[in-house]
This record gives C-alpha cells, sequence and structure tokens, in this order.
C-alpha cells in the first residue's frame, strides 16, 4: 500500500464502476471522474479484457494502470470497480455486494435481464446508494424507502395509458 | 425476471429494447438504432408539442442507445426540459440524460444550472437530492462556480433534511476534489466537524468523507474531528451488533463508517491527547482481539466487513508508527493471513506487509516471515499474488537476507510475467547495488539479469555495472572474466554485448594473458556477435575495437582490416560511419603515446545517485522526483571525437605597449607585400593555401622578440601605427611557426567558430558560415587592455586568384573589453570587424 501521506486525496475515491456480461457486453457504466468518451470506451475494453481472462480462483482484486480493480462475478454479470491505490479492497467489495443487494430487494431475485430492460432503473438505485463514488447511506433500509418513495411519486404522476396510446398509434 | 419495466411504464422502451437484443447482426441492430433516432427526431421537431411522459421515454431511448456505444448529438434540449417539470420521474431521467451525455454548450449549462438552482431552493428535498446529484456527477468548473458557495450552506442549514445533508456533503466532497480553490474554509467547518456528533448514521458517513479531504489542505480547521472521530469509532467496535440496527452488515457494526474514521485518523499524527490516545489504543486492540474471536457468521461477507476493518486498523497502526507492541500484533495478525485459504487475504496481507517491512519497529518481525513469502512467489497459481510476494521481498531485504532474496527473484524472473519483468529486473538490480558486500556478486547477479530478461534491461541497469566496475579495480579482472564466459554462449543478448564490448574494451588486458582469452580471441569472440547487434551496440563495438588497438597492438592489422570494409567506411549510419573513419585514421595517423593517451582507461565516475531508483520510483507511482543521472555517460562513447582540444595560447607576456601583431616586425620572407589600408584582402582559411601577412608578425613570439620603444601609455596612437592586418597567426609556411600553429590553424580545418589568435593584448575571434562555394568570415577584435585603441584598422591579405568583398568600419576605436564569442552577433556588436567574403572556386 501507498503511504497514506502522499495520496492527493485522502479517504480515496472510485474512479468508476461498470457491470458487463462474459460476452463483454456493458450492462451498467458510471463514472465518477471526467474522461473523454473515446477515453473512456479505450478504458472499458482494456479492463473488459483483463476481468474477463482470470480465472474463478484467483482474488478479487488486480492492478490496473494506476488503479485498483476490486471485482466480482454475481451469476452472468461481473462487477468492477476501479478504486485509487490506497482505497480499502475489502470494503469495496461489500460495497459491491451491498448494491447487488438493493438491486435483489428492488427487483426480486434480480438477474442480468432486470437490469438490462431497468437500466435507468439500475443507475437511480446506484446514485442513492453512491454519490461521486463514495457511500452515502450504508443501510439497506434507508435506500430501499428512498427508491420505493420515488417509485410512488412516479405512480402518482402517470395516469393510466392505453397500449395504443402507448405506441403513439391512438 | 420478467422483461417488463417495474413500476410500470415506458413500455415503448421495452419493445425498443427487446427489439435490439433480438437483432441477429451488429448491421440489423444498427439498422433498427437508425430507425428509432429518425423517429425521435422527427418527434421532437414536430409541431405537436410532446408531453413529459413522451419525452421522458424518447430521452429515455436516447441514453439507452448511447449506453449500447453509438453517439448521441440531440436531444440535450428536450432533457434540460425535462429538468423543469414538476414530475419527480420526469425530473429524474433529465438528469439522469445530462450528467451520462454531458455537454458543453454554454446556452445548455445556463439552462441546467438554472434548473438545478429552481430545485436547490425548492424546499423540496428529493428534488434537492436530484439536483446535488448532478452537481456531483457532472463535477465541473462551470457547475462549481455557480454553485461551490450555496452547498456548504445547505449542509450546515438546521433545517435541512438528513438525506439533503448527506448529499450536500458528498456534493461538496467532489466539488472540491474537481475545483478546490472555489470551496474556501469558511464558518462551516466547525459546524461540518459538529457533524461527526449527528444520529443519523448516514450523515455522519458522508461528513466523515467530507471532512477526510478538506482536512488534508487545511489540517487546523478540522483538527477538533480526531477526539469526535475516536469516540465514534470506539462506540461502534465495542457495541453489540444489534445496537446499530441498520447499520449492521452481516453482525458487523457499521463496517463503512468504521473503516472511514480510521482513514480519517490516518491524516493526523498519534492523537497528542493522553485520554483520547489512551481510548483509540484501546479501540484498536479491541479490533485486534475480535480477530482471534471465532466468527458470528460463515458468510464471506461477514469476514471480509470483519477484515476490512481489520486491515484499515493496521494501516492506521502502521501509520502511526510509535506502538510497537501494536506493531507487532499487527505483523503477527498478517503473518496468519500469509497462509490463509482465502486468496484475498493472502493478497492484502502480503501488500500490507510491505509497510510494515520499513517500519522499525516490526522491520525483524516481518523478516521471520520470509520462507512464506518465498514460497507464495513460487506456488501461488494468482500472478497478483506472485506480485505482491515479489514486492514484500524487495522491502524486506536487508544485508543479512540479501543473497537468498536475490537469487529467489532471479529465479521468479525466469517465468515471471512480461509485464512485471522490467519491475523486477530494476528491483534485483538495487538489491544487489545496494547489499553487495562483494562485488563480484554484484557482477554475477547484473549479467545473470541480462542472461535471463535481456529485454528488460534498461540502460539505467547496465549503465550502472559499467560505472561500478570502472570505480572498482577489484572487481575489473573479474567482470572481464565473466562477461568473456558470458559471451562464448551461442545466443546471447545484445545487451550482454554492450556490456562486453565495453567491459573488454576496458579491462580485456586483464585477462589476455590466458591463451583461452588472447586478444585475437577476445577480438573474435566480439566481432562474430557484430553483424547481429543494432547500430548502437555496434556503435560501443567500434569503439572497443579502437581500444583493441590500443591494448593489443597485434591485433591492429586485424582490426584495421575491419575498419577499412567497406561496409564500415560506407555504412549508411552516420555514426558508424563516422566512427569506423576517424578510428582507422586515428589508428594509423596517431603515434603509440598519442593513441594511449586518447584510448586511456576511463577514469571513475564521479559518485551520484542511482539512476534505477529513479527509474523505479518513475514506474510505481506518480509524483516521484526524476533523479536521472543527467551526467550519466554514455558508456560507448569514448569521447575520442573531439579528444584533443588545442587552446590558442597566450604565448609571451608583452608589455602593453607592445606592438601588438608585431605590425613592425619585418615581413616574413614568403610574404608579399600587402597595400596598406583596408580593402581587397583575404583571409585564406584553408590550411594549404599560403597565406601572405604583411607586416604581421609570423608569430606572437616573433613579434614580441623584435619589440619596439615602448610608447608612453598615454598616447595610446602609438600602439596602432600601421595598419594592422587580420589575425591569421600561424601559418605553416612562415618560418618558425609557433609550436601551437599546427592546432591553431588546423582547428579551423574543423570549426568554423572559435580564438583564432590571443595575446596580452587582443584577441581575435572567428566566425565563419559556408555554402557551397559561398563562404563568409567574421572577424571579431577583442582589446584586453584597459585602454582604447584608437584607430585600429584590421588589414587582409588574400592570394590574388581569390575574389574579395570587404565590408570594414575602420578605422575606429576599439573599446576595452572582451567580447564574448558566443553572443557575438556580427549585425550588432560595433567593436567587431565585419569581413564578408565571397570566394569563388580557384
Amino acid at each position: 500500500m501507498k503511504g497514506r501521506s502522499e495520496e492527493p486525496w485522502p479517504g480515496g475515491s472510485m474512479r468508476f464502476m461498470l457491470l458487463f456480461s462474459r460476452q463483454g457486453k456493458l450492462r451498467l457504466q458510471k463514472w465518477y471522474l471526467a474522461t473523454s468518451d473515446k477515453e473512456r470506451k479505450k478504458m472499458v475494453r482494456e479492463l473488459m479484457q483483463v476481468v474477463l481472462a482470470r480465472k474463478p480462483k484467483m482474488c478479487s482484486f488486480l492492478e490496473w494502470r494506476d488503479l485498483k480493480v476490486v471485482y466480482k462475478r454475481y451469476a452472468s454479470l461481473y462487477f468492477c470497480c476501479a478504486i485509487e491505490g490506497q482505497d480499502n479492497e475489502l470494503i469495496t467489495l461489500e460495497l459491491i455486494h451491498r448494491y447487488v443487494e438493493l438491486l435483489d430487494k428492488y427487483f426480486g431475485s434480480v438477474c442480468e435481464l432486470d437490469i438490462i430492460f431497468n437500466f435507468e432503473k439500475a443507475y437511480f438505485i446506484l446514485d442513492e446508494f453512491l454519490m461521486g463514488g463514495d457511500v452515502q447511506d450504508t443501510s439497506k433500509k434507508s435506500v430501499l424507502k428512498a427508491i420505493e418513495q420515488a417509485d410512488l411519486l412516479q405512480e402518482e404522476d402517470e395516469s393510466p395509458r392505453s397500449v395504443l396510446e402507448e405506441m403513439g398509434l391512438a | 425476471m420478467p422483461a417488463v419495466s417495474k413500476g410500470d411504464g415506458m413500455r415503448g422502451l421495452a419493445v425498443f429494447i427487446s427489439d435490439i437484443r433480438n437483432c441477429k447482426s451488429k448491421e440489423a441492430e444498427i439498422k433498427r438504432i437508425n430507425k428509432e433516432l429518425a423517429n425521435i427526431r422527427s418527434k421532437f421537431k414536430g409541431d405537436k408539442a410532446l408531453d413529459g411522459y413522451s419525452k421522458k421515454k424518447y430521452v429515455c431511448k436516447l441514453l439507452f442507445i448511447f449506453l449500447l456505444g453509438h453517439d448521441i448529438d440531440f436531444g440535450h434540449m428536450e432533457a434540460v426540459n425535462l429538468l423543469s417539470s414538476n414530475k419527480y420521474t420526469e425530473k429524474q431521467i433529465g438528469y439522469l440524460f445530462i450528467s451520462v451525455l454531458v455537454n458543453s454548450n454554454s446556452e445548455l449549462i445556463r439552462l441546467i444550472n438554472n434548473a438545478i438552482k429552481n430545485d436547490l431552493a425548492s424546499r423540496n428535498p428529493t428534488f434537492m437530492c436530484l439536483a446535488l446529484h448532478c452537481i456531483a456527477n457532472v463535477g465541473s468548473r462551470e457547475m462549481g462556480e455557480a454553485f461551490a458557495a450555496d452547498i456548504p450552506r445547505i449542509l450546515v442549514a438546521g433545517d435541512s433534511m438528513d438525506s439533503v445533508k448527506q448529499s450536500a456533503a458528498l456534493c461538496l466532497l467532489r466539488l472540491y476534489k474537481a475545483s478546490p480553490d472555489l470551496v474556501p474554509m469558511g464558518e462551516w467547518t466547525a459546524r461540518v466537524v459538529h457533524l461527526l456528533n449527528d444520529q443519523h448514521m448516514g450523515v455522519v458517513t458522508a461528513a466523515v468523507s467530507l471532512i477526510t479531504c478538506l482536512c488534508k489542505k487545511n489540517p487546523d480547521d478540522f483538527k477538533t474531528c480526531i477526539s469526535l472521530a475516536v469516540s465514534r469509532l470506539s462506540r461502534i467496535v465495542s457495541s453489540a451488533s444489534t445496537d446499530l440496527q441498520d447499520y449492521t452488515y452481516y453482525f458487523v457494526p457499521a463496517p463503512w463508517l468504521s473503516v472511514k474514521l480510521l482513514r480519517l485518523l490516518q491524516c493526523y499524527p498519534p492523537p497528542e491527547d493522553a485520554a483520547v490516545k489512551g481510548r483509540l489504543v484501546e479501540c484498536l486492540e479491541t479490533v485486534l482481539n475480535k480477530a482471534q474471536e471465532p466468527p458470528k457468521s460463515k458468510k464471506v461477507q461477514h469476514s471480509n466487513a470483519k477484515n476490512a476493518i481489520l486491515f484499515e486498523t493496521i494501516s492506521l497502526i502502521i501509520h502511526y508508527d510509535s506502538e510497537p507492541n501494536l506493531l507487532v500484533r499487527a505483523c503477527n495478525q498478517l503473518g496468519q493471513f500469509l497462509q490463509h485459504r482465502e486468496t484475498n487475504l493472502r493478497y492484502l496481507a502480503l501488500e500490507s506487509m510491505c509497510t510494515l517491512a520499513s517500519s522499525e519497529f516490526s522491520h525483524e518481525a516481518v523478516k521471520t516471515h520470509i520462507d512464506t513469502v518465498i514460497n507464495a512467489l513460487k506456488t501461488e497459481r494468482d500472478v497478483s499474488v506472485r506480485q505482491r510476494a515479489a514486492d514484500l521481498l524487495y522491502a524486506m531485504c536487508d544485508r543479512s537476507n540479501a543473497k537468498q532474496i536475490v537469487s529467489e527473484m532471479l529465479r521468479y524472473l525466469e517465468t515471471a510475467d512480461y509485464a512485471i519483468r522490467e519491475e523486477i529486473v530494476l528491483k534485483v538490480a538495487i538489491l544487489a547495488e545496494k547489499y553487495a558486500v562483494d562485488y563480484s556478486w554484484y557482477v554475477d547477479t547484473i549479467l545473470n539479469l541480462i542472461r535471463i530478461a535481456g529485454d528488460y534491461v534498461s540502460e539505467e541497469v547496465w549503465y550502472r555495472v559499467l560505472q561500478i566496475v570502472t570505480n572498482r579495480d577489484d572487481v575489473q579482472g573479474y567482470a572481464a572474466k565473466t562477461v568473456f564466459e558470458a559471451l562464448q554462449a551461442p545466443a546471447c543478448h545484445e545487451n550482454m554485448v554492450k556490456v562486453g564490448g565495453y567491459i573488454l574494451g576496458e579491462f580485456g588486458n586483464l585477462i589476455a594473458g590466458d591463451p583461452r582469452s588472447s586478444p585475437p580471441v577476445q577480438f573474435s569472440l566480439l566481432h562474430s556477435k557484430f553483424h547481429l547487434c543494432s547500430v548502437a551496440t555496434r556503435a560501443l563495438l567500434l569503439s572497443t575495437y579502437i581500444k583493441f588497438i590500443n591494448l593489443f597492438p597485434e591485433t591492429k592489422a586485424t582490426i584495421q582490416g575491419v575498419l577499412r570494409a567497406g561496409s564500415q567506411l560506407r555504412n549508411a549510419d552516420v555514426e558508424l560511419q563516422q566512427r569506423a573513419v576517424e578510428y582507422l585514421t586515428l589508428s594509423s595517423v596517431a603515434s603509440t603515446d598519442v593513441l594511449a593517451t586518447v584510448l586511456e582507461e576511463m577514469p571513475p565516475f564521479p559518485e551520484r545517485e542511482s539512476s534505477i531508483l529513479a527509474k523505479l520510483k518513475r514506474k510505481k507511482g506518480p509524483g516521484a522526483a526524476s533523479a536521472l543521472d543527467d551526467g550519466r555517460r554514455d558508456a560507448s562513447s569514448n569521447d575520442i571525437n573531439g579528444g584533443v582540444e588545442p587552446t590558442p595560447s597566450t604565448v609571451s607576456t608583452p608589455s602593453p605597449s607592445a606592438d601588438l601583431l608585431g605590425l613592425r616586425a619585418a615581413p616574413p620572407p614568403a610574404a608579399p607585400q600587402a597595400p596598406a589600408g583596408a580593402g581587397n584582402l583575404l583571409v585564406d582559411v584553408s590550411s594549404d593555401g599560403p597565406v601572405a601577412q604583411p607586416g604581421l608578425g609570423p608569430t606572437p613570439e616573433e613579434a614580441f622578440l623584435s619589440e619596439l620603444e615602448p610608447p608612453a601609455p598615454e598616447s595610446p596612437m602609438a600602439l596602432l601605427a600601421d595598419p594592422a592586418p587580420a589575425a591569421d597567426p600561424g601559418p605553416e609556411d612562415f618560418g618558425s611557426p609557433i609550436p601551437e600553429a599546427d592546432e591553431l590553424l588546423n582547428k579551423f580545418v574543423c570549426k568554423n567558430n572559435g580564438v583564432l589568435f590571443e595575446n596580452q593584448l587582443l584577441q581575435i575571434g572567428v566566425k565563419s558560415e559556408f555554402r557551397q562555394n559561398l563562404g563568409r568570415m567574421y572577424l571579431f577584435y577583442g582589446n584586453k587592455t584597459s585602454v582604447q585603441f584608437q584607430s585600429f584598422t584590421p588589414t587582409v591579405v588574400h592570394p590574388g586568384d581569390l575574389q574579395t568583398h570587404i565590408l570594414l568600419a575602420w578605422p575606429s576605436p576599439l573599446a576595452p573589453g572582451l567580447p564574448s564569442w558566443d553572443e557575438m552577433d556580427p549585425g550588432r556588436d560595433p567593436s567587431s570587424a565585419l569581413l564578408p567574403e565571397s570566394l569563388s572556386a580557384s
């Protein structure tokens, strides 16, 4: 570990989080640092290659560029966080787990399809949980409550629509 | 779970996503996407104003398309419009869109900032949080400028809801990281510290994150947080798992908050207050104790959370580096983890121990684990773990175990991943040098490095070994012998040839007595590799060859033969060609003494810090000072070029009143009469033309032998009674050229600029440039006395068939003061003579 006094931003931070499938399809990307689109695509490609090449028994951490990557596979999805060198790896691993738990609670036995079809919800849940790369609230209850409240608001907003209206054919 | 969105709606979106997933090929996908894009475009441009729901749906579709990897160049306006909707979900999608597709259009930014401002002022916590989130997500400087002042207010306002405070804290943190200058410290800082006592754990967590970052640059502002943090941590650590309810994670109380508090404490030195410190130590000991207790749950989440706290505790202990008891305990705990079943824990233990290794209290304790670590290096399947083991070996290395560690690392190097080889090479090189008691071991190690991983042995490493061998007499013979043997391997790395070539060139004589390594054998060994090598190596070898000619005269003929070969003399590479030509000539022309002087053994290198360490720092992390050896010599250049640099000599010490240039001396016999005054005079710079210098004493020496009566210093005019020809002090065809004449003149075969002549009174320099058959010379006269020369007039003589064109500003006074030749600008300096001349080929 680097000496703590050398780090630029003590407390470290998460640089980004990626969710991708074994086939290399990106399902979610949350960036906590400003980078160009081109650079992001490059990083995603590179990192996916590195992580997908890992074998099952290997440890959940690897060094990539000047960052540490913490990753874990849940069913068909890889959850990947890039953190700064001095961040606590184990707690990041559990952060990933906490996020999965939240998704699970919300969707009920979450699977990749849920995240595909409700991608915006996945982002909203992540945003309730993390902000700027830092954990906002670690209470599962609080986070879920906030999300459910938002859903309630949504239902209030929406007046029922017919399928035809929905398709723009009415 | 089904493919329908939860909470209703946007069926159109779900259908679209299904369509995309059903596309059989990339082309089909692109086609479908383009169709949708066209549809959305038309909807956005349409006359009918879209309702919020539809807008939301389309913006969401655009977002989806973007996240698939396609570029989106519209939709921002509509997304921004959504921001001003009163419906939460529409706002939400709008914010999501603009924080993912950040746009730098200033008009849009203005609108976005407006919307954010409204939401922040709305007093609706959900809206406020959305706005804060957006600011944190985008984090641009413009946003910082617009809102950095408001956030602290919101954060510490009494009526802010907990969720808002949480969000505000983290939002502020993000802004501070992006633009620290926009967040000045103020009254609010004290209140932020106070948030550590908040009853809402989420607020405390967010506040700790914020303070941890802020206190780095403003430690005094936040010093009061230490005792609060300690008491908070203490309460958590000693709480039963049921106390914290929601914030207990798999039977571990508030792991995130604990880790953050421990991290915050690492921003400060150990607490000064004894009570606080005592409490903290107790707390740390509790954590260490708990690690030994049986786990409350078999789930990996429980142990991860628990160990996360443990590792952060150990980090804090290492940071303080002041409690030997704790340090040793930490080391023991890590030692246990080194053999744990779980790979993650072994990895982290190895990593953590690296830092422990550098603490004086625990260094010895760390060393006791050397066998486990070596075993890890050999047997771990995961390359990341092996690499941590290598790092730890490096960190724990000292004189007692250096040999063992270096040999293990060399063995590891043989099978190491290519990506990490260079780093290992650097580390081995550093260790070998640092702990070498016996330098032959050092030489062996470096040669081994080259043998095993030649491609990754960078210049710094093999330069260093050459420096050390050059500086240490006792290892030179050994180095020569070893490198000679190494070169005999059938396939040896080019770096070995470089090192070998240099060492044999310098010290080959030390093994020349043995018939197996006699000079011809050495030469043919090196030369057998010659054609396989790169240009740089061949250049080095050529230098070695000329050194051989000096060391082993019996090889002269053979080597000259090699140098003379067309492939050298007319080599396409300029450097090789030049070396071959020059070395060949040097070997033919120079006398034995001169050759021996030129090719004398290299002097010891001055002691300086190893550049290898600097290179390792650069590789390992940013911000390392680059302490490159700027004086490091290219081992392959022997400074033969430019070796003999004659300096113009001040031959005698004339009195100030003496004839400057021997003007009154008798003209040399061969010199034709020169017309007085300036005009059609030419200095022939070429070495073989006769140079006529009437009035110019052939040598300064001679001139001053024929000294005239010294005129009074007050009448400087007397000094320059006669027109003075331009200075060419030592042409060969004069009677008795000064000893330096050859060199002085010959110098100008190669050089265009320099001091042509100098004595106590005058310095004459020349600057010339030539293009094809045209040339231009500037002569500069420097007055070395403290009086001014009046009516100083130089005269130039030339052989008849050369055309001249002279521009002079004579006569004119020549003020005292020597010009600086480097800065001499003919156009600027009035005291210099301008003699532009054109020569046509004769």
